[in-house]
């Protein structure tokens, strides 16, 4: 019998971490062989979408704040008309001398008849049967705060008592309202669409631990470490979730825009303000890394939860 | 032999129960010497694979001390455990080898989870195939193999990271007569070079052709030692791994 070969003394002089490929050699590779990956693509692209939805209310509703937030509304309610034309004048002449008003506009009342029409009908609003209040928009230099509006009414009152101030953003406030509990809902299902994929892996992970239960306790009784046996799962369901994360936002990001489009469609100018910028596909861009990075922490948690039975 | 000098194991009123059952092994002491080869026996259930179980680190005792490499293995952090594992080698009955990797893989397995480079490799796990014979069945599947093939494959990857004790549950239990002594014979070079070796068999004839061995006998979970020299073994000189390294 010849005598057995001296051999790792020597090899085990310089060491590396089993990992790589070679490791992940020890359980059979499938990709896309059991549901996690489509689990997987399916929460990234309904996390694309209402991550999206999300963000374009956000970018709306700033951009309408911005907007709005400067500005007030000045109405002269008289019923005689006359009176109202003298005062509206006399309003935008005050108004035009305040340091504070950075801008105003005498809406026509031509332009008001538009706004009225599909309400009251065409025809406009001249004479005294339907006394429409004369407007004029004021672009303050600064916010259009409670002091700054109190100085408006201050400057108005001796040469047009019928005058009325208000922000325009307090007549939206109910909008805003609203497009923030939008936001909430969608950061809310953002949050709640990782728990079913973190699930998913979770019990891939369980299933590849089970269908490879042999070949762990061999690389176990091998000297094989905790940390070095969950790393070749959390390799393998981490290559899963890549793929799973790039179909599922292939699938979103062609939702988001077929979305985009219906929505620019209708034309108008507050939704108009509801679109993406860079910054914020970057930050879509990033979820399928999130759910990789979910998934592999989920994988390694389950594998040495479960390794820790062992002894 | 080993890294301190001293002994390989010792078991000190080892009991183990699973769970409230009875106690399976009861006061178990004895220790390994460095270079001993050693064959344990027993009827069916007498405890030898729990016994093997607990030296190959699968299993804690219900109760006692066990020292290995001058460690109190008991008491070790779980997490350290591994460092002991890979200065064993485990061969079992059923050679459960991972299917669907080559003989070279299987092979090369210990070897990577020990963390030498790939580059380093190829040699060893190579080497270690001739001197089992299956140099030419290196990319060979286990399910392609006889069952003395993977045996020797599973013999081979017990052995090649050149372990401090070889525990073997059965080895030749699923081979012919011809192929036992060839396995044998393997265990016996490995020994020869300083590897301490535990084979649970309840094959009698095994146990002569290996004159130098001591015998480790359970009966009903109890280690018989009339001599006391399983507990209190008269120390050798390790002339054997002498003798081989000049040859």
């Amino acid at each position: 019998m010849k005598r057995p070969p001296v051999l790792a003394r020597a090899a085990a002089r310089s060491l590396v971490p089993f990992g790589g490929e070679r490791a992940a050699a020890l359980i059979p590779q499938g990709r896309f062989a059991g549901p996690m990956p489509w689990v997987i693509a399916i929460m990234v692209a309904l996390t694309t979408i209402a991550a999206a939805g999300g963000l374009a209310l956000s970018n709306l509703a700033g951009g309408a704040n911005r907007q709005l937030s400067g500005a007030a509304t000045v109405q002269i309610v008289e019923p005689l008309a006359p009176e109202r034309e003298r005062q509206a004048r006399a309003a935008e002449a005050a108004l035009a001398e305040l340091p504070q008003v950075a801008g105003l506009r005498v809406v026509p009342k031509a332009e008001l008849d538009a706004l009225l029409a599909p309400w009251l009908g065409g025809g406009g609003t001249t004479g005294d049967a339907v006394p429409v209040p004369a407007l004029i928009d004021v672009e303050l230099r600064g916010p259009a705060d409670a002091a700054r509006l109190a100085e408006l009414r201050r400057a108005l009152a001796p040469v047009a008592p019928a005058a009325r101030v208000a922000a325009q953003a307090s007549w939206l406030g109910p909008v805003f309202a609203a497009i923030r509990s939008l936001q909430y809902l969608a950061l809310a299902l953002v949050l709640l669409l990782a728990l079913p994929g973190a699930a998913a892996v979770w019990l891939a992970a369980r299933s590849a631990l089970g269908g490879n239960r042999a070949t762990i306790e061999i690389v176990h009784l091998l000297g094989g470490t905790d940390a070095q046996i969950a790393r070749i799962f959390q390799r393998s369901l981490g290559f899963d979730a890549a793929a799973g994360g790039a179909a599922g936002l292939t699938l979103g990001t062609i939702a988001v825009v077929l979305l985009g489009n219906q929505f620019a469609a209708l034309g108008s100018g507050m939704i108009a303000g509801g679109g993406l910028a860079l910054r914020d596909w970057l930050a879509i861009a990033a979820i399928p890394f999130a759910g990789v990075a979910i998934a592999m922490l989920t994988a390694r948690l389950t594998v040495l939860a479960a390794l820790r039975k062992m002894l | 032999m080993n890294a301190e000098g001293g002994d390989i194991v010792s078991f000190d009123n080892v009991g183990l129960r699973y769970g409230t059952e009875r106690e399976i092994l009861s006061d178990i002491s004895f220790t390994l010497h460095p270079g001993g080869f050693y064959f344990l026996t027993g009827a069916s259930g007498a405890g030898k694979t729990s016994m093997l179980k607990l030296l190959y680190l699968a299993q804690r005792p219900s109760r006692g001390a066990i020292r290995m490499f001058g460690t109190d293995v008991i008491t070790l952090p779980r997490a350290r455990l591994p460092l002991f594992r890979r200065r064993l080698g485990v061969v079992f009955q059923a050679f459960p080898l991972v299917p669907h990797l080559s003989a070279f893989a299987n092979l090369a397995l210990p070897l990577r989870v020990s963390g030498v480079r790939e580059g380093e490799l190829r040699q060893p796990v190579t080497d270690m195939l001739e001197w089992v014979g299956l140099a030419h069945r290196m990319e060979a599947r286990p399910a392609t193999l006889s069952g003395g093939e993977q045996q020797r494959v599973a013999i081979a990857r017990a052995v090649i990271g050149r372990p401090d004790m070889l525990v073997a549950d059965e080895p030749t239990g699923n081979v012919d007569p011809d192929m036992a002594l060839k396995l044998l014979r393997l265990f016996e070079a490995l020994n020869r070079l300083g590897t301490t070796v535990v084979v649970a068999t309840h094959d009698v004839h095994l146990l002569r052709k290996v004159p130098d061995s001591l015998i480790m006998r359970l009966d009903k979970g109890r280690l018989s030692d009339p001599t006391g020299a399983l507990r209190f073994p008269p120390r050798r000189e390790p002339r054997r791994i002498a003798e081989a390294d000049a040859r």
